[in-house]
């Protein structure tokens, strides 16, 4: 049972100057299940899963308090390094963001610079990366062109296979299809039911039938604080707290 | 009717403001054309192949500029050199690296007061480091490092803009990767900005060629019977020989076609190089897709 | 572990490098201190400053600064007089009443003006408008406060017309259409709502156009005419700081008096810029921080 969970946090309160974004917020995250997590904006959510591979150390002025422990491992401890966490959380963001390099380059970016320089090697791993992210059909005969020429859907699952690259053992996503059209959003959503056969996934996302199609778990954030969590079967038919029964319903949003 | 009356005089008004801003951008346009034109008209006669390629001869008054080409050349290319290692790496750090706080500011105080300082400023402490205490003396070397310092302030300030254009998006999904922070610097943030980079570089070059005060007591020689053979040499330079030859000669008249002429090759010189950093950049404003 | 050492040198490293500037900075004060000091042995800093006679090569020699400080200043004003309206008229013109293509030509333009090398203007400034001056006027001399501060604007008017159209660029748009919406016309919009929102930008440039000028050398060195004494006429001759370093340098015998008296006034000099480009800073900081708000 304890296995089972990948990432705990304990008590964590995270702050941006004096601003109190997170507050005492402690949650597990299971294996090979997919977590979401929803709540208003300026809520925290996108806050506390940048915090759980370290995004957040790129901005001035953040602290931290408590534990995130991945693997039984606080992830804050001062001699880990974040780069390696890194490496084993992958993420997802908001709006596509390939490099200006080609298809092929955006793919195997992470493994060369993590020491992977076998030739055949990186183009199997593009091959098995994009075929994951449903993407090979698509970009199969033209791996040598820019990543820009994509089409948004596009762009965002060669992201995602990108992230896949690096074979992760959690992959966090934070909205990942608000920035894309419906048809590109179902792709996506299928492509992730997909994935949490072999990942962990954690998902921020602003829909709430997003959320509900796609997520076993759901966490209901409001004011930096996680006010209910559980199935997500459960939040979305009999919630336990008012104001989550009120944000699903759309009383307030 | 008074409405009519100071409706007329709010229009007259307008056209008389609108007059003064066209006619103000009028008279620099025409300045600069009118030197350009002045300059080009003057000193086309005295341009051959023979000018260019040749040494003066005749106590200056005949024979070509070709060791002042060089020179400028040599300063300017010593100067780049200096600067553009220092330039880049010190921008890195500023942009990517410090935290905002009082070092940075001070960092920053530092070099807009860098940017500041007179050109002639510059070429005193030239003497007084380069040339008196470490005994380098009036050389290549000398100038070259002066004209380096003097254009570092420009090298780091468009090094700074460049890496500041370079989208946040691009960094943080190299790091999300477990991309380290160097080398998502080295492999995705430089190449990013380094056409920006390579803008302000160029603009330096044309800095450096066209500057006088700071060579005069570092570098510059008024006439070498020979070309440099080492950085330890003295050299004759573009810009200080029109000074040379239009204040101190002893034949003030009879040198002026030299004058004008290798005022022509100085400011054809500096005017292209500037020319293809700005056309640089226009292109890659076009060009940006993120 | 060995990763993040590296980081951490490399880290270490850019920040020595950044540090350079600051040590140059250092540095160039060490240098003009260590070779100007020795003059006031000889003379006080007060008699250098103040002092009207300017005689270094005489026997006995006089080491007064004060005709130098005020021909300096004299064809600093002069140009910033002629150099303020037509850089900021023509910031307005580019930002707010040129048409696409006149702007995207003109901008440009100004920037190779920039980058004209002030040997150039000086000998402009010596072969052309010297000659013409004097017969114009009827002068003794076309070398005069007049012929420098107007090759001193054109070098000053590029900087102050780039950095003052960055400050117009940067008002905000609800500001032009809240005013045309009350039923301002277009020049009252500008110099009632624009300039007024972008002077602490404008007044950055003025100061830096300033900077360069009062630190130009090439230009005054060639056609201020050379004449230490304190002028009557915006006509007469002068011999600003930087002409009389350039100038006597060469001719002064290495760590005699003479030397150490132009190092001195390269000290005079570097801190009047200094304290310029401080302002400038100061008052462009303070307009970011405030940013739209100050009117």
């Amino acid at each position: 049972m304890e296995d089972n969970r990948v990432i705990k946090t304990k008590d964590v309160n995270f702050y941006y100057g004096k601003f109190r974004a997170l507050t005492d917020i402690s949650m597990d995250f299971e294996k090979n299940r997919v977590t979401a997590l929803i709540g208003p904006s300026g809520c925290g959510k996108s806050t506390l899963l940048r915090l759980l591979n370290r995004m957040n150390d790129l901005i001035d002025g953040t602290r931290v308090e408590g534990e995130v422990l991945f693997e039984g491992m606080n992830i804050y401890d001062p001699d880990v390094d974040p780069v390696e966490i890194r490496r084993r959380i992958g993420m997802v963001f908001q709006k596509p963001n390939p490099f200006p390099k080609s298809i092929f380059n955006n793919i195997t970016y992470g493994p060369r610079l993590a020491g992977l320089s076998d030739r055949v090697e990186l183009e199997a791993l593009a091959e098995q990366s994009l075929k994951q992210a449903v993407l090979w059909d698509e970009v199969k005969d033209i791996l040598g062109q820019s990543a820009m020429m994509l089409s948004g859907g596009q762009q965002q699952r060669l992201c995602i296979a990108r992230a896949l690259a690096m074979k992760p053992d959690v992959l966090l996503m934070d909205e990942p299809t608000s920035a894309l059209d419906p048809i590109s959003t179902a792709k996506i959503e299928e492509l992730i039911q997909d994935l949490k056969r072999q990942y962990t996934i954690i998902i921020v996302t602003h829909n709430m039938q997003q959320a509900a199609r796609i997520s076993d778990r759901t966490g209901f954030f409001y004011i930096g604080k996680l006010i209910e969590y559980s199935a997500t079967e459960k939040i979305f038919t009999r919630p336990d707290i008012k104001q989550t029964e009120d944000y699903i319903t759309g009383r307030f949003g | 009717m008074a409405l009519q009356s100071s409706m007329r005089w709010r229009y007259l008004k307008e056209g008389l403001f609108f007059g003064l801003v066209r006619l103000s951008a009028f008279v620099i346009t025409a300045a600069l054309g009118g030197l350009l034109f002045y300059i080009i008209f003057n000193g086309l006669g005295a341009i051959s192949w023979d000018f260019l390629t040749l040494a003066p001869t005749d106590s200056m008054t005949k024979g070509g500029i070709m060791p002042a080409i060089l020179g400028t050349v040599y300063l300017t290319l010593g100067a780049i050199a200096i600067a553009l290692p220092l330039g880049i790496v010190s921008a890195i750090y500023l942009t990517e690296y410090a935290r905002q706080g009082p070092l940075v500011r001070v960092i920053r105080i530092g070099v807009n007061c860098l940017a500041g300082v007179p050109s002639i400023v510059f070429g005193l402490f030239g003497l007084g480091l380069f040339v008196v205490f470490l005994q380098f003396g009036s050389c290549i070397l000398s100038g070259a490092l002066t004209l380096g310092i003097l254009i570092l302030p420009t090298i780091i300030g468009a090094s700074e803009e460049a890496l500041k254009g370079v989208p946040q998006t691009f960094r943080e999904a190299s790091l999300a990767l477990g991309v380290s922070k160097w080398q998502t610097i080295y492999r995705i943030v430089l190449p990013s900005a380094l056409p920006g980079i390579l803008t302000g570089s160029i603009l330096g070059i044309g800095r450096a060629a066209g500057e006088t005060a700071p060579i005069m007591f570092t570098a510059a020689a008024f006439f070498t019977a020979k070309l440099p053979s080492s950085i330890f040499d003295e050299v004759m330079a573009l810009p200080f020989h029109v000074y040379v030859l239009a204040t101190a000669g002893t034949h003030i008249e009879a040198t002026r076609p030299i004058q004008f002429g290798t005022v022509l090759v100085l400011v054809g010189l500096v005017l292209v190089v500037d020319l293809i950093a700005i056309i640089i950049r226009s292109t890659i404003r076009k060009r940006k897709r993120w | 572990m060995t990763r993040r050492l590296k980081e951490i040198i490399i880290k270490r490293i850019f920040f020595l490098f950044a540090c350079v500037s600051i040590l140059i900075l250092g540095l160039i004060v060490a240098f003009l201190f260590r070779e100007g000091i020795p003059i006031f042995r000889i003379v006080s800093v007060r008699d250098f400053l103040l002092g009207g006679e300017w005689y270094p090569t005489f026997d006995p020699p006089a080491f007064g600064i004060w005709p130098l400080i005020v021909g300096s200043f004299i064809v600093t004003f002069l140009s910033t007089f002629i150099a303020v309206p037509l850089g900021v008229l023509s910031a307005v013109y580019i930002s707010e009443v040129a048409p696409r293509p006149m702007k995207e030509i003109l901008k440009p333009l100004i920037e190779l003006l920039a980058g004209i090398p002030s040997v150039v203007l000086g000998f402009f400034g010596m072969v052309v408008l010297a000659p013409w001056l004097q017969d114009t006027f009827d002068l003794p001399t076309g070398l005069n406060i007049v012929n420098a501060s107007l090759m001193l604007a054109v070098m000053a008017i590029p900087t102050i017309s780039s950095i003052a159209e960055d400050a117009l660029y940067a008002v905000p748009r609800e500001f032009k259409e809240a005013s045309y919406a009350l039923g301002a016309t277009k020049s009252e919009t500008i110099l009632k709502v624009i300039i007024p929102s972008a002077l602490s930008g404008i007044s950055t440039a003025v100061i830096l156009g300033m900077a360069r000028a009062i630190g130009e050398t090439m230009v005054v060195l060639m056609v201020a005419g050379g004449a230490a004494a304190i002028p009557e006429s915006l006509f007469d001759s002068v011999r600003p700081m930087p002409a009389s370093i350039a100038a006597e340098m060469g001719e002064a015998p290495f760590r005699s008096e003479h030397y150490h008296a132009l190092f001195a006034t390269g000290i005079v000099l570097f801190l009047l810029t200094l304290a310029f480009n401080l302002i400038a800073d100061y008052v462009s900081h303070k307009f970011r921080e405030t940013g739209s708000g100050t009117l």
